[in-house]
């Protein structure tokens, strides 16, 4: 398909294909559920639906990366790069995931209402908008989409007071968040006259805005507005209780593409648009970074639920992320890439088993509740066990390659003290994801019932049998996604760099 | 024989075969019938034995370098190639690694009774972990497969362990996973100094090695990060307080299979990887000074703190600190005697510290307990057992015409000439092995004959006997004609001397100004 004018119609309607098909599909599906949300059966449709629309768009983008499409003329709002459409899969394929794994949850806890689907849809929507924005307003939009979608997913169980308060609690500090975000669009604005990606890079170099303060603290306020929804310490106060409360599927959407979703826009800014001011914040990510994976590593020790426990997991992720992004270098947005894929796969397969393990309401399922599990159902608790194993980054799972990865990037930058972070972390973490393992395979179950509840079937079944042959595949033979993540990465920091400052460590 | 060897290919597809072998075997042990399990392991070892000795005959004496080398393409876009190849160095690791498994798997037969197939299949998958780690001449493939082989080992703790085994469990993993992942961070240091000083990123290490060569605060940091994640797992006093409780509450094949050869995988890295990436570290006066010092420490205290056990696997297990304190004085004495005297220790620790655990696991399967003071005059009762283990205790202690002896000997030999003070004092540690050993020997096999449950212990078995018998022959080979080990090993070891004493390269400071 080759390059494309973007100042025509048509060519403005294919950059924006993927968004505008998903978008359509979810108002043909509120159609649908309008009508028809009477039982199990609609409901089941209904995903059915969302799950065909969610395939066809993941077809198209695929194609659309295939067909290297790219723009001519400047500026222009939506990227035409592989960083976008490499988003566009992880988030696809987590919401994918999601809605595989919402059948029998839906089914189980009796939370009749298609909309749910629908709202799946949009937050998809939204979240790619904000990995292909190339504007801070189309970006906002974005944010806006996907996270309004997200409060009301969050509280769908309206029986609950746990997703009550979850879904309330997400949407105070979220909007709390967007006010963040908003200012700091507006004083960049303010700084630079624009609020177009590329052209923000363009004035910060050639005005020699890097140490401008407006700019600054607008980028500042972007951080935090950002810190918010990937849960960055001190900012991730809300996550624990919101990841407790929401009903599981939408915790691992949550915990995996929200984040990558709040991450991929984070990156785009930060990499392109605030590649001058670099020194500027690169230390403040840096501190993000370290203060993330410490305290999400060390408050998830001490957790005895399963949810609470996977909620700092990702917490600590989060804080690996950041690291991969405060390398400021192509590399780091390959190794983000790489990351988000692995860790979507691996965190929804982990949140699949504590919805399959769950009972009714399965808010206090604690890792003790997993004990002796390999005895009754042994596939089950070896793909657990290889999500844990993945989640700590060991060898032979594509976490182990996400995190040699994330290293690579980080002392590519001569982080040398950040990596030794992350590597600590991870040991950390050793003290919460291998104990469960140890209850699954080194302890009896508790009684001759225990388990018995425990239903491994359907599309949960499948989903985690996917994510775990996934994980393996990756953690084996990487090479495809390692080169397309690379290439994303690239693509995303081919615009000039300012080189990677050596001497920004050397205060530490 | 080796015409007929390489008539067939044999030095083509060898190291693919050991790595492959054991991990076909393990899905078929998982997936076939319960009751075949320990047969197909059996089988499969065995296979993998018979196998691996080729390697005896192919093997070229004359050559100091790799041999048998296969590389394929793994993650081009990092520099990753799975490549793998043999020396003099490894070779015995390797033989002693798949002598060492069809054994465990046959001293296994009764002591394993529950969950059978995943148990035969994790030591399957062990076996390749092992030999990974020995023929791995990458460091990304090096460092998968060092860590790769913690989980069957975890398991095969915790899941069929004594009664303290999940503490044990995880404090094992605990450990060597600290020092590995800070080996990671040195391993990817080093990829990126070298990949930017020459402009080809590669993991190779042959690669790195010919151009890296680091002094001052880059090289102690980096030597630091490869010297912990070693000493871990040697264990180097002070880092051996996981050693007591994962060899103890192990099964008997665990200890023997962490004993024989997990231990090793500490030593072979600093002779290969620490010593030869840092010499002018490791040989500064400071660290090398400080290195000895702990080894003899470890020789002693490993000596004195088995003297005192009064259960006989934790006694076995304290030995062995003690001895691997030989090796590693072995290594850091750099002549050529010591360095040959560290392998033949290695090898011989394997053959008499396995045969010594599967000694006091048979004696546990029979009175269900470890405690020396349980036993007491049981030669009358058992007299296989009691000759076969005051043989095999008397080549732990070094007894001329054993094996322990020609080991011990040539570290002590080679390294007197440049580590005379420790030598002497590490000398003492051959007394304190005749004492607690013997010691050991009496109260559990000569005192009188006191409690009344030890009269009737049937004696080893056929089965037994056979798991006993190549390590004792082993044990009295070596003993009396060591000559075809050491020719086999002395090109490389006079090699790797040459390389770390050799004349002192200029140093390439690291791509960007010192920090």
């Amino acid at each position: 398909m080759g390059h494309l004018d973007l100042s025509t119609a048509s060519g403005m309607t294919l950059a924006l294909l993927p968004e505008v098909m998903l978008s359509a599909w979810a108002f043909a599906l509120t159609l649908y559920a309008g009508v028809r949300h009477r039982d199990a059966v609609d409901q089941r449709r209904a995903g059915l639906i969302a799950l065909a629309g969610l395939v066809a768009t993941l077809i198209v983008v695929i194609w659309m990366w295939a067909a290297d499409v790219r723009s001519v003329g400047l500026p222009f709002m939506m990227a035409l790069d592989a960083f976008r459409w490499a988003t566009s899969v992880v988030f696809l394929l987590g919401a994918i995931l999601t809605v595989l794994l919402s059948f029998s949850y839906v089914d189980r806890e009796r939370l009749w209402a298609p909309e749910y689907y629908v709202l799946l849809l949009l937050a998809t929507v939204g979240m790619m908008f904000m990995g292909s924005g190339l504007d801070l307003i189309v970006i906002f939009l974005g944010l806006e989409l996907m996270s309004v979608a997200v409060y009301v997913l969050a509280g769908i169980n309206r029986r609950s007071p746990f997703a009550a308060e979850a879904a309330l609690k997400y949407f105070l500090l979220g909007a709390f968040a967007s006010g963040f975000f908003l200012y700091g669009i507006a004083l960049i604005y303010g700084a630079t006259g624009t609020t177009n990606l590329t052209l923000i890079d363009y004035q910060l170099r050639s005005l020699g805005l890097g140490t401008n303060l407006m700019l600054l603290i607008g980028a500042a306020m972007l951080l935090v507005g950002f810190g918010f929804k990937i849960a960055a310490v001190p900012f991730h106060m809300w996550a624990p209780d919101v990841y407790d409360g929401a009903p599981t599927p939408v915790t691992a959407f949550m915990a995996a593409a929200v984040k990558a979703a709040g991450f991929a826009a984070l990156v785009r800014v930060l990499l392109h648009a605030l590649s001058g001011a670099l020194p500027a914040w690169q230390n403040i990510v840096w501190w993000l970074a370290v203060l993330t994976i410490l305290v999400g590593n060390l408050i998830a020790i001490a957790q005895r639920q399963m949810k609470r426990m996977l909620a700092y997991s990702s917490i600590a992720h989060a804080g690996y992320l950041l690291a991969a992004v405060a390398s400021g270098n192509a590399l780091g947005a390959g190794a983000f890439l790489f990351y988000a894929l692995a860790y979507t796969l691996m965190t929804i397969g982990a949140f699949a088993v504590v919805a399959m393990a769950g009972h009714n309401g399965e808010r206090d399922l604690l890792i003790d509740d997993l004990t002796g599990l390999a005895r009754r159902r042994p596939w089950l608790a070896i793909g657990t066990a290889i999500f844990m194993l993945s989640l700590l980054g060991f060898p032979g799972t594509a976490g182990f390659m996400g995190k040699w990865f994330i290293l690579q990037s980080i002392l590519q930058a001569r982080e040398h003290a950040l990596a030794v972070v992350l590597v600590a972390g991870s040991v950390l973490s050793a003290g919460y994801y291998l104990p469960v393992v140890m209850v699954m395979f080194m302890k009896p179950p508790v009684s001759e019932t225990a388990h018995e509840q425990v239903a491994a079937r359907g599309a949960g079944r499948l989903v985690v049998a996917v994510t775990a042959i996934c994980v393996l595949l990756f953690g084996v033979w990487p090479n495809p996604a390692l080169d397309l993540a690379r290439s994303g990465g690239h693509d995303l920091a081919s615009s000039p760099q300012a080189p990677v400052s050596s001497t920004s460590g050397a205060e530490r | 024989m080796s015409g007929l060897l390489s008539s067939i290919g044999y030095q083509y597809w060898v190291l693919d075969a050991l790595i492959l072998i054991p991990v076909a075997g393990g899905a078929v042990a998982l997936v076939g019938p319960e009751v075949s399990g320990k047969r197909t392991a059996l089988v499969v070892t065995l296979l993998e034995f018979v196998v691996s000795l080729g390697l005896w005959w192919a093997f070229d004496p004359a050559t100091a370098g790799m041999q048998f080398e296969v590389s394929h393409a793994w993650i081009p876009s990092w520099g990753v190639t799975y490549h793998v190849g043999v020396d003099g160095i490894s070779l015995f690791l390797v033989l002693l690694t798949t002598l060492t498994m069809p054994l465990a798997v046959l001293g296994s037969y009764t002591y394993i009774k529950s969950y059978e197939r995943p148990y035969y299949a994790l030591l399957l998958v062990l076996t390749s972990g092992m030999l990974g780690v020995f023929i791995a001449q990458d460091l990304f493939v090096f460092y998968v497969f060092w860590e790769i082989m913690l989980i069957p080992m975890y398991f095969i703790i915790g899941v069929w362990g004594g009664e303290r085994r999940l503490y044990a469990a995880l404090k094992f993993f605990i450990y060597t996973f600290v020092g590995s992942l800070l080996m990671l961070v040195a391993i990817l240091t080093i990829y990126l100094l070298v990949g930017q000083s020459t402009g080809r990123y590669s993991f190779e290490y042959q690669h790195l090695l010919n151009n890296i060569w680091l002094t001052g605060r880059w090289g102690i940091w980096l030597f630091g990060a490869f010297f912990l994640a070693f000493a871990i797992k040697v264990p180097m006093f002070p880092f051996h307080t996981w050693l007591p409780d994962a060899h103890v509450e192990a099964p008997t094949a665990g200890s023997v299979i962490l004993a024989g050869i997990l231990l090793k995988m500490g030593t072979y890295g600093f002779l290969r990887f620490a010593l030869p990436l840092f010499p002018g570290v490791a040989l500064s006066p400071a660290v090398s000074t400080a290195i000895v010092v702990l080894s003899v420490i470890g020789i002693i205290y490993g000596a004195l703190v088995a003297m005192v056990q009064p259960d006989f696997k934790k006694l076995i297990a304290y030995s062995s600190v003690s001895h691997l304190g030989f090796v590693m004085l072995g290594i850091w004495a750099l002549t050529l005697q010591s360095v040959q005297g560290a392998i033949v220790i290695m090898i011989n620790h394997g053959i008499s510290t396995g045969a010594l655990f599967f000694l006091s696991g048979m004696i546990y399967e029979r009175r269900h307990t470890r405690a020396i003071a349980a036993f007491g005059g049981i030669a009358r009762v058992v007299p296989a057992f009691a000759a076969i283990l005051t043989f095999v205790s008397l080549s732990s202690i070094g007894l001329p015409g054993t094996n322990g002896f020609i080991g011990e000997f040539l570290v002590l030999l080679g390294s007197f000439g440049t580590q005379p003070a420790a030598t002497i004092v590490a000398t003492t540690g051959i007394i304190f092995a005749a004492a607690y050993l013997l010691w050991a020997i009496q109260r559990i096999l000569f005192n009188p004959l006191d409690q009344p449950e030890n009269e009737k212990i049937p004696d080893l078995s056929v089965r037994e006997l056979i798991v006993l018998a190549p390590l004792l022959a082993c044990i009295v080979w070596i003993g009396v004609y060591p000559a075809p080990i050491l020719r086999r090993t002395e090109a490389s070891a006079q090699a790797l001397v040459n390389q770390v004493r050799g004349p002192q390269r200029l140093p390439i400071v690291p791509g960007a100004p010192e920090r």
